[in-house]
């Protein structure tokens, strides 16, 4: 039962930022801890892609002259960290937007509070 | 040699117009708008025409730099793929020409960075649909989100607060797909979803299959505004402007309902979805509940932006029942559905933006008998796509519910038919309420001459997407044999 715990760590530190994510897009007030929440999240998902692509006793996927090509188990998967790069991107870009917006709201209402803007827009 | 290149050109054409839309516009702002028409006339004339040569020919895989999948990625044109890229490819090009007017009135000066947006969203729905590759479809359905959260909070006051909740749903639900994939490429090691359909029998009885699958649905459930992930398209739709509204609203959430096609009955297959727990029953039940409480908000509605809004979370629900219930006619009744609603949708925006230019108004309570002399061809219009949304004979929107009633008896699954008779009884509620006001006396006044009928109808531009989609109901209406004959070939079982 232990082991399952210790032995699959990396993925209980995702689940865990996985939540807090959750946690601040459902129940935070202020969209700007909404967008934070919203960072963690994508944060939580792009460690689960870096963790599945870890191996014990091997190294980066640069070719080695002394381990041939062949011996796998002794490169770390590079696609997983490949398709993080594009899907950090990706979160960058999905917050610039989320900026952009929070500064339009702003000038629109002058407030960023959840319910003072539904207040405010009924 | 056109045709093996042919799902590369598609999206490469709204790649170069997305660019050009800069350039040119830059130095004259007047050649965006129809710089983007011609752009979407291109992509829909080469998916016309890709759609021939998949009927005469078979499936086209297009390989990038000639790299064989699993190593390389791909476009896939067949059936369903080829069908949803000419669907939103046609509708774009009528919704752009249409778009000239109001984007001249509701945002002066911006037409560039408007039309440079609405084709990277394109590029985005598009790539979506071609892609075979997951997390392809990833990248590209962020593309078409994030260029979407900014055509949305153009608008009204409230628009970019609704664009923002949109967004972080969106995201949200982005991410969760994300994970989905990423479950299922640890099992089985591909990306490419033919290679990984030829797998996935191996992992019928592994729990990451299902959470992967459940995932992805919830996650492209809130793109497609299935029932409790719908919360953010109301607002979105009714604050942003009128040429969004009427690019959105049709193709959007058609292009996330591709994708649960694409992932329920073609990479997981029916029998493998319902291995551990009946989910496609589940989704079934989640767009039955989303059709009523759709088309009971939808009455509940005065301003029509608003209530077509809801109308589309109810719309939305018909091509998911016809997606759970897995049997040919469900499957055709779904697919035409997609064709019926992308259309009617269209249409029935493009007639509130009209009556937002006239009147300044879109409201319902404040609708009455002068608008049938001012504006004749809108309400025709409208009369014809608010009657297929009811579903009467021979409109186009008969048949779809007709194929989708036939599949629900082949399943003998009562409850969803009941559902699909009483949807429509609500739907026709919420539309002859104002056909009533535009076209029938007034009991109290009794008969008399409407109130300054001067003839007051919208420029020819704004005019003829909007007539042409009202006859083309009529036209599919007819030609439904035809069309649901070819969808009957596309379904995979």
């Amino acid at each position: 039962m232990l082991d399952f715990f210790t032995g699959h760590y990396a993925y209980w530190f995702t689940i865990i930022l996985l939540c807090v994510g959750l946690y601040g897009i459902l129940f935070k007030k202020n969209l700007i801890k909404k967008t934070i929440g919203l960072a963690i999240l994508q944060i939580s998902v792009v460690l689960y892609f870096v963790s599945i692509a870890s191996k014990w006793d091997a190294t980066v996927p640069v070719l080695d002259p002394n381990i041939p090509v062949d011996q796998v188990a002794s490169y770390l998967n590079p696609l997983p960290h490949t398709l993080m790069l594009t899907a950090i991107v990706v979160g960058v870009a999905t917050l610039g937007v989320a900026f952009t917006l929070l500064i339009a709201i702003y000038n629109r209402f002058n407030t960023l509070d959840e319910q003072e803007l539904i207040e405010k827009i009924q | 040699m056109i045709e093996s290149h042919l799902p590369a050109y598609i999206a490469l054409t709204f790649v170069l117009f997305s660019v050009l839309i800069p350039v040119f516009g830059l130095w004259k702002k007047e050649l965006s708008q129809p710089l983007a028409v011609i752009g979407s006339g291109i992509a829909a004339a080469f998916s016309l025409y890709g759609f021939i040569n998949y009927l005469n020919n078979g499936a086209i895989r297009y390989y990038f730099g000639g790299w064989e999948p699993p190593i390389g990625i791909e476009f896939v044109y067949d059936g369903l793929s080829g069908f949803f890229v000419l669907v939103i490819n046609a509708v774009a090009f009528f919704v752009l020409i249409y778009s000239g007017e109001p984007s001249k009135k509701e945002f002066p000066g911006k037409e560039m960075p408007y039309y440079a947006l609405a084709m990277l969203m394109m590029l985005g729905f598009n790539g979506m649909i071609l892609t075979g590759d997951l997390f392809n479809l990833y990248v590209f359905l962020e593309i078409a989100s994030l260029s979407g959260y900014a055509l949305i909070a153009i608008g009204e006051k409230p628009a970019p607060y609704a664009a923002f909740r949109y967004l972080i749903i969106g995201t949200a639900g982005g991410t969760l797909y994300l994970l989905g994939v990423g479950f299922l490429y640890t099992i089985t090691g591909t990306l490419n979803i033919i290679d990984m359909t030829a797998m996935m029998p191996m992992f019928a009885e592994s729990t990451a299959a299902v959470a992967a699958l459940i995932l992805m649905i919830v996650g492209i459930g809130v793109k497609a505004a299935l029932f409790p992930m719908h919360g953010w398209l109301p607002d979105s739709y009714t604050y942003a402007c009128t040429s969004s509204t009427a690019l959105i609203a049709p193709i959007g959430t058609k292009v996330a309902a591709y994708i649960l096609f694409r992932i329920i009955l073609w990479l997981f297959g029916i029998e493998l979805t319902d291995a551990v727990a009946p989910l496609s029953y589940v989704v079934g039940v989640l767009a039955c509940i989303g059709i009523l409480y759709g088309s009971i908000m939808a009455i509940a509605q005065s301003e029509m932006k608003r209530m077509l809004a809801y109308s589309s979370i109810s719309q939305i629900g018909y091509i998911i029942m016809g997606l759970s219930l897995a049997n040919p006619w469900g499957f055709a009744g779904a697919m035409l559905h997609v064709l019926n609603h992308a259309i009617m949708k269209a249409c029935l925006f493009m007639i509130s933006g009209n009556l937002r230019l006239k009147e300044g108004h879109s409201d319902v309570s404040r609708f009455d008998d002068s608008y049938r002399k001012k504006y004749p061809w809108t309400m025709a219009s409208f009369s014809v796509a608010a009657i297929s949304m009811i579903g009467l004979p021979p409109l186009a929107g008969f048949f779809s519910k007709w194929y989708l009633a036939l599949g629900t008896i082949d399943n003998s699954n009562w409850l969803f038919l009941a559902v699909i008779l009483i949807s429509s009884l609500l739907n026709a509620v919420y539309f002859f309420r104002i056909l009533e006001k535009v076209y029938m006396m007034d009991p109290e006044k009794g008969q008399k001459e409407p109130k300054d009928g001067t003839y007051n109808e919208v420029k020819a531009s704004m005019l003829w997407p909007t007539t042409i989609f009202a006859v083309s109901l009529i036209v599919i209406g007819f030609a439904n044999a035809v069309i649901v004959g070819i969808l009957l070939d596309i379904f995979p079982m």
